[in-house]
């Protein structure tokens, strides 16, 4: 009698598994969601994968993922370590992850090299290697909104309108503060070069990942050198360890600005009001004021399928999670128009993020006018070098301090070509471009 | 000829145009170097009555400000969390000697280093379970810390600021010495810790309790991690990247000796002080960011003169 059932039973069991599996699998898509939750670098980690999640989650659970499609995901903690990021990224390709984020400069160059051969498109949004910008050089590697480079050139731009003119930076000091890592090194060749051409001194003072919260030593220095600005690039705990360094030596907040990654609250929060006129720049909006923001709290939020505390959603790294699920979500409906497929695959993947094309009117239709700007990828250009503008702390949240604007594109392109070039001819033999533009 | 005035002439010259700057540059590197010494006096305690070197000392910094926070940000009045942190590092010690001193008496002293290592990556997971990965503010107004600066005018237009967190800082570390001081001279169980550390066989032959001696001294190394985690914390954060920091304390113990309360301390201050120094007025010439290696170099050249550091016990060995 139980041999039996144990026969009908896994005779029903494999019937319903034949019946149900063809349909997941034709239903869904993976994507891997590196993230870092634990580690140094948690306080900035943790806010953006609880937002990548729940954009995602809030698509499969409101529109039953798209076109019908689930996003199947999972995480994969890399605690900011570029070894244990070369592990995810191994994880991603044997699971046919559609495309990879490493959250992390330096994974992003340890991953580069692999791209093109495994055929994974690295989706490296405002991070990462500024010349993989060029998609003739780099078919496989994606960093919209904008590089490092455009962010480093709308600090100065932003730092000379202050002035009165570009022009009028000449003989100031401005001062460099970053993490002593590939991330913070990035910008370091645009601003040498700003600095030769606007006149001004570049004092660059870096902070060992070993020593984020340990920078009295670089700030003493800031004291005795007396820049005129201080520009930070960090991350993690090096963010709220400098802005209290720089409120302790009195440095004066409104000419101190810092990238997009050092914008978050918990950043300036423990500044308290000395930290008061602190400005990053942004890319998307803060707060919760958007139907599709609404519709994460009522789908996700509210159901208790997020990790995020009520808090907390809505605040700058959140929302920047969510803008690199919207990235992603976007880029598969195009693959799907573009491959006439439903269910893609990492190729179709690569030509949604080569054709991304979110104009307003595509904002205003999923219910984010005037969270992100709007930004356009192509087949030459896969930042788009879109808009940025400044953010300005209040002493208990960040508000706009500027509109919208370009970086420097047309100094910060040549400089990305010849870079690219660079790259090419330094990792010999590195391939030429296969792929057909679908644009 | 450059490098020679940069390294002879340059920094002397810096220091008397700037006396200010100078001076704030010292009470930096005597901040520092007191939170050094607090870190080191944590390892020195553990050491020097069991011989172990505890590699989880880092993290039971982190630990203890987290815990600290973390039941203040549950709705635990201040004083009460105050209490229940001193009773859960006690908790950990008693775990610590039952769980691990204790079946691994006797072995070599790299077991029990490995064991600790463990024990922070235990530590780690079950802080960053219990309260999260997120980096906490530290309750510094609500502990009734001072917050806030006082400029002293310096010279005829200079000014050094001091950080009262500093202040009290430096004021904490001198009376945890001070206690520690005394419990270790004047007490009962303080004249048995040091009998464990002179010898333990001895020790036990005259009735003293290991297993209660390295639950105290453990638990008094959990005490100097919650000092030293709050005052670290109201500096910058309670984060996990204060586990990293505890690595400075390594030059300090080679500095000071690893069984020398008194080295702990002397060692954090030159320590402290040499490598502000150092990195602010020498620093530049080699292209900055120095003070990491320095303290070593720093802790090197004693070597050479002291190799038991400066208060160690005198190693000799007949042959």
């Amino acid at each position: 009698m139980e041999l039996k059932t144990l026969i009908r039973g896994t005779l029903m069991g494999g019937a319903f598994f034949c019946a149900v599996l063809p349909a997941t699998a034709e239903d869904s898509v993976f994507v891997q969601l590196p993230t870092y939750r634990t580690g140094p670098y948690a306080g900035s980690g943790i806010p953006i994968a609880n937002g990548m999640a729940d954009y995602i989650t809030m698509l499969n659970e409101r529109d039953g993922g798209i076109n019908g499609v689930k996003i199947v995901f999972d995480e994969c903690e890399t605690g900011y370590d570029t070894q244990k990021g070369v592990e995810c990224y191994e994880q991603a390709k044997a699971k046919k992850s559609l495309v990879f984020n490493p959250w992390s400069t330096g994974i992003t160059l340890a991953v580069i090299p692999k791209a093109s051969v495994d055929k994974m498109p690295i989706l490296s949004m405002a991070y990462g290697l500024s010349a993989a910008a060029d998609g003739k050089t780099f078919p496989w590697v994606f960093n919209p909104p904008m590089t490092y480079w455009d962010g480093a050139s709308g600090v100065v731009k932003y730092l000379g309108d202050q002035e009165g003119g570009l022009d009028k930076l000449k003989g100031k000091k401005i001062g460099y503060i970053y993490l002593d890592a590939g991330y913070g090194k990035e910008p370091i060749p645009l601003l040498e070069q700003f600095a030769t051409q606007y006149g001004f001194t570049l004092l660059k003072y870096p902070v060992p990942g070993k020593e984020m919260q340990n920078q009295s030593s670089q700030w003493l220095n800031v004291r005795r050198d007396k820049p005129d600005y201080m520009v930070i690039w960090g991350w993690g705990a090096m963010n709220p360890t400098a802005v209290k360094e720089a409120t302790k030596i009195r440095f004066p907040m409104d000419k101190f600005i810092g990238v997009w990654w050092s914008g978050g609250e918990d950043d300036a929060r423990g500044g308290g009001q000395q930290a008061k006129g602190y400005m990053t720049l942004n890319f998307n909006a803060v707060g919760t004021d958007f139907p599709a923001l609404q519709d994460i709290k009522k789908f996700v939020v509210d159901t208790g399928k997020s990790k995020v505390e009520a808090a907390k959603f809505g605040e700058n790294l959140y929302n920047r999670g969510v803008v690199n699920s919207l990235y992603m979500a976007e880029a598969i409906r195009i693959a799907q128009e573009k491959s006439g497929k439903k269910v893609v695959t990492a190729e179709d993947m690569r030509v949604g993020l080569e054709n991304l094309s979110i104009d307003e009117a595509r904002l205003e239709k999923i219910g984010l006018k005037g969270f992100i700007a709007p930004v356009k990828v192509t087949c030459d250009n896969h930042s788009g070098h879109n808009k940025m503008y400044v953010q300005r702390w209040t002493g208990d949240k960040w508000e706009k301090a500027s509109d919208w604007f370009d970086p420097m594109s047309d100094v910060v392109n040549p400089m990305l070509m010849a870079a690219a070039k660079t790259y090419a001819e330094t990792n010999k033999p590195w391939p030429a471009r296969s792929e057909p533009c679908a644009n | 000829m450059d490098l020679l005035n940069g390294i002879f002439i340059a920094p002397f010259v810096q220091m008397a145009d700037a006396p200010d700057f100078l001076v704030q540059v010292l009470w930096e590197g005597f901040v520092s170097g007191i939170l050094y010494a607090l870190i080191a006096l944590g390892f020195v305690l553990i050491f020097k009555a069991s011989g172990v070197f505890n590699f989880a000392q880092g993290i039971m910094v982190v630990f203890a400000a987290l815990t600290l926070v973390g039941l203040y940000q549950k709705g635990v009045p201040v004083i009460l969390a105050l209490i229940l942190t001193m009773a859960v590092m006690g908790i950990l010690a008693l775990a610590v000697e039952r769980f691990i001193m204790r079946p691994l008496v006797n072995q070599p002293h790299v077991i029990l280093l490995m064991a600790t290592i463990g024990l922070t990556y235990f530590l780690v997971g079950l802080g960053e379970f219990v309260f999260g990965g997120e980096p906490k503010q530290m309750i510094t107004t609500e502990l009734g810390l001072p917050t806030g600066s006082t400029e002293i005018p310096f010279g005829a237009q200079g000014v050094v600021i001091l950080q009262h967190i500093d202040i009290a800082a430096a004021v904490i570390a001198i009376a945890m010495v001070t206690a520690l001081a005394l419990f270790f001279n004047r007490t009962r169980i303080g004249r048995a810790l040091r009998a464990v550390a002179d010898d333990h066989q001895a020790a036990l032959s005259v009735g003293i309790s290991l297993h209660q001696i390295w639950a105290i001294v453990w638990f008094a190394s959990g005490l100097v991690a919650l000092a030293t985690g709050i005052m670290w914390g109201a500096r910058s954060d309670v984060s996990f990247a204060l586990e990293i920091i505890a690595l400075r304390a390594l030059p300090v113990l080679i500095l000071g000796g690893f069984t020398s309360v008194p080295g702990a301390i002397v060692g954090g201050l030159i320590v402290g002080i040499g490598e502000k120094i150092g990195e602010i007025y020498w620093g530049p010439l080699l292209g900055g960011g120095i003070e990491s290696w320095l303290a070593y170099m720093i802790a090197l050249v004693f070597l050479l003169f002291r190799p038991q550091g400066l208060f160690g016990e005198r190693i000799i060995e007949r042959v």
